[in-house]
């Protein structure tokens, strides 16, 4: 005989409306298996404090991280999807993106902001990997291409948080586009002179990497996180063989050339904020 | 020996028929004029029928078809052999999968840039199947400057499964050399025009694919992914490439209603593999033809309508 019955498959609260963690919880890192308290482990910006392994956060984490006093304004909140493609495989796009939204309380893979970093204004653009693996569609492209406007309004310093498994199958033709779209943004963001920082965290591959995030005025990532154009599974089927270790991490990306530095959690807001003084200054 | 795919091969036994009716009039002296008349109108008529409902996988396996031309044998055609390739990235080496250089039609000089696939199995391998490395998109980087520091307009063709994912193009920066293209290209200062003329996959046909005027030739396909990949990702099985090929919208005609692509070349009736010397021709006019018109407009304005077409593509509420 049963209890309690569950009504409704899976988990039905969305990530915006979960209480906050109680005291008492742990977390377990996954790379070296250290045991801390949840309110620990968010106080030391979701990073292992054993093995400093950085845990992957979401657009809210960033934007409390860089803004000062954790205060922003978000821009086009309410930008959604369209399916011009029907687009249907083993489920529908519009079905796909609607349980996705509530799944995760998105709008969609990214969200863009404009605040202060330090007292200089600063606009963010930063990607969820929650929302179908970080895809790039018509609304990042179109997000994106307003939050440089944005920064160009502001004469303020951009930046692109990048997370993403790459273009957003489900939008096809219109998904490969957003990579030209907002390079052409890019090129009226350099043309007046503002500095496009872009930063690349685990992980960041396909049409992402062979467009803006490999485009910033500097390149800058997090440790260990995954950058790649051909993610590892692709690369190893093609050659046949083991990859190297290390291969396509941070480091890796830094050592041949691709990347100005490599920041850690801690340092980030600081770090950021240097570069963002050097530029403005 | 001509190479028929399965639903081409009503053409070929047509072929077949006549090529037999002409043999037994030759030999037994028989007026087969009739007959053979009567033949050729019944292949005329299974071509068009065959052609004008390709469904859109069957379009897919046409613009990979071993007998298509590929990018050297257009340029060759439109320059009428007045063409110097270039080669070289200038920092790591030349590569095969990319081609490029000078040439001139019909008297003016123009720069092309294209992917080069194989014609035979070997030369497959040599051309690493149309698949560019960095360097490729690097060469055609620099070409595209040049071609831009002596005001000749630019020509791309682009034909490629995809940019290659091998572990050197990796260490190499495949992203950040697609990316830069993609980038430069924006604000290259005199006509770029970029022609589809077999596979457009992703990334790696974007890579050279940023143009003033973007075309499709009839029976090619463009964008993010190729059907078979996506069908391995999506349905997690190879065996969902035709639906896939409809999902993607991929084809000439729906790129072009989706304002993704500024036009579409006609092919030849029976495909450009069967009539490349028409074919040529064709995209020798509009070549031209867009050549001209780009040309009169002011290099700035130019840009900046190129970069606005980019900026307005996708779709959301």
């Amino acid at each position: 005989m049963v209890w309690f019955k569950r009504k409704l498959e899976g988990i039905q609260t969305s990530t915006k409306d979960k209480k906050e963690t109680p005291e008492g919880l742990w977390y377990k890192c996954p790379k070296c298996q250290t045991v801390v308290t949840t309110e620990d482990h968010i106080s030391n910006f979701f990073v292992c404090e054993r093995c400093s392994f950085h845990e992957r956060i979401g657009s809210e984490e960033y934007f409390q991280l860089f803004f000062d006093d954790a205060k922003y304004k978000e821009i086009d909140k309410k930008l959604k999807s369209g399916d011009p493609l029907e687009f249907e495989d083993t489920k529908k796009y519009v079905d796909r993106i609607k349980q996705t939204q509530k799944k995760s309380g998105l709008t969609d893979a990214i969200r863009t902001a404009y605040g202060k970093i330090d007292g200089q204004d600063f606009v963010i653009a930063a990607m969820d990997f929650s929302f179908i693996g970080g895809s790039l569609g018509s609304v990042m492209g179109e997000k994106i291409a307003r939050a440089i406007d944005k920064a160009i309004k502001l004469k303020a310093p951009f930046m692109i948080v990048s997370k993403s498994g790459g273009a957003r199958m489900m939008e096809a033709g219109l998904s490969l586009m957003q990579m030209a779209k907002v390079s052409a943004k890019l090129n009226q963001l350099s043309e007046a002179k503002l500095p496009y920082i872009s930063f690349l965290t685990d992980p960041t591959t396909g049409g992402v990497t062979a467009s803006f995030a490999m485009l910033g005025d500097i390149n800058i990532a997090e440790p260990d996180a995954l950058i790649a154009f051909a993610g590892p599974r692709v690369v190893k089927e093609t050659i046949g063989r083991d990859l190297p270790p290390g291969f396509q991490r941070s480091e890796f990306v830094l050592e041949h050339g691709f990347l100005d530095y490599i920041v850690e959690r801690h340092d980030l807001k600081k770090e950021v904020s240097k570069s963002v003084r050097f530029f403005m200054n | 020996m001509s190479i028929y795919l399965d639903f081409e091969e009503p053409i070929n036994a047509l072929e077949q028929q006549i090529a037999k009716a002409q043999d037994i009039g030759k030999d037994a002296e028989l007026d087969m004029t009739d007959k053979i008349k009567e033949l050729e109108d019944k292949l005329e008529s299974k071509t068009k029928e065959i052609f004008s409902n390709l469904t859109p996988w069957q379009r897919v396996q046409l613009s990979r078809h071993p007998e298509r031309p590929y990018t050297l044998a257009y340029i060759e055609a439109i320059t009428q052999g007045d063409f110097q390739e270039l080669h070289g990235d200038r920092n790591v080496s030349d590569d095969k999968a990319m081609v490029g250089g000078w040439g001139s039609i019909d008297g003016k000089t123009v720069m092309f840039v294209g992917q080069q696939k194989g014609m035979n199995t070997k030369m497959r391998q040599y051309r690493n199947f149309g698949m560019a490395n960095p360097e490729g998109y690097r060469k055609a980087l620099r070409l595209m400057k040049l071609a831009e520091k002596f005001n000749k307009p630019i020509v791309t063709f682009i034909d490629t499964p995809g940019a290659f994912p091998g572990l050197e193009a990796e260490e190499r920066g495949q992203g950040e050399a697609i990316a830069r293209n993609i980038y430069e290209m924006m604000n290259i200062k005199v006509p770029i025009i970029c022609i589809i003329i077999g596979e457009g996959a992703s990334g790696g046909a974007l890579g050279i694919g940023v143009g003033d005027k973007v075309i499709m030739l009839e029976n090619t396909w463009y964008s993010v992914i190729s059907p078979e990949s996506c069908s391995s990702i999506l349905w997690r099985s190879w065996d969902y490439k035709e639906k896939a090929a409809e999902a993607l919208k991929l084809t000439s005609e729906d790129m072009k209603r989706l304002k993704l692509v500024d036009g579409i070349i006609k092919e030849p009736i029976n495909g450009a593999h069967r009539n490349p010397e028409e074919m040529f021709a064709t995209v020798k006019r509009e070549v031209k033809r867009h050549i001209t018109l780009l040309s009169k407009i002011d290099p700035a304005e130019r840009c900046e309508k190129r970069m606005n077409k980019f900026t307005e593509m996708g779709v959301f509420k």
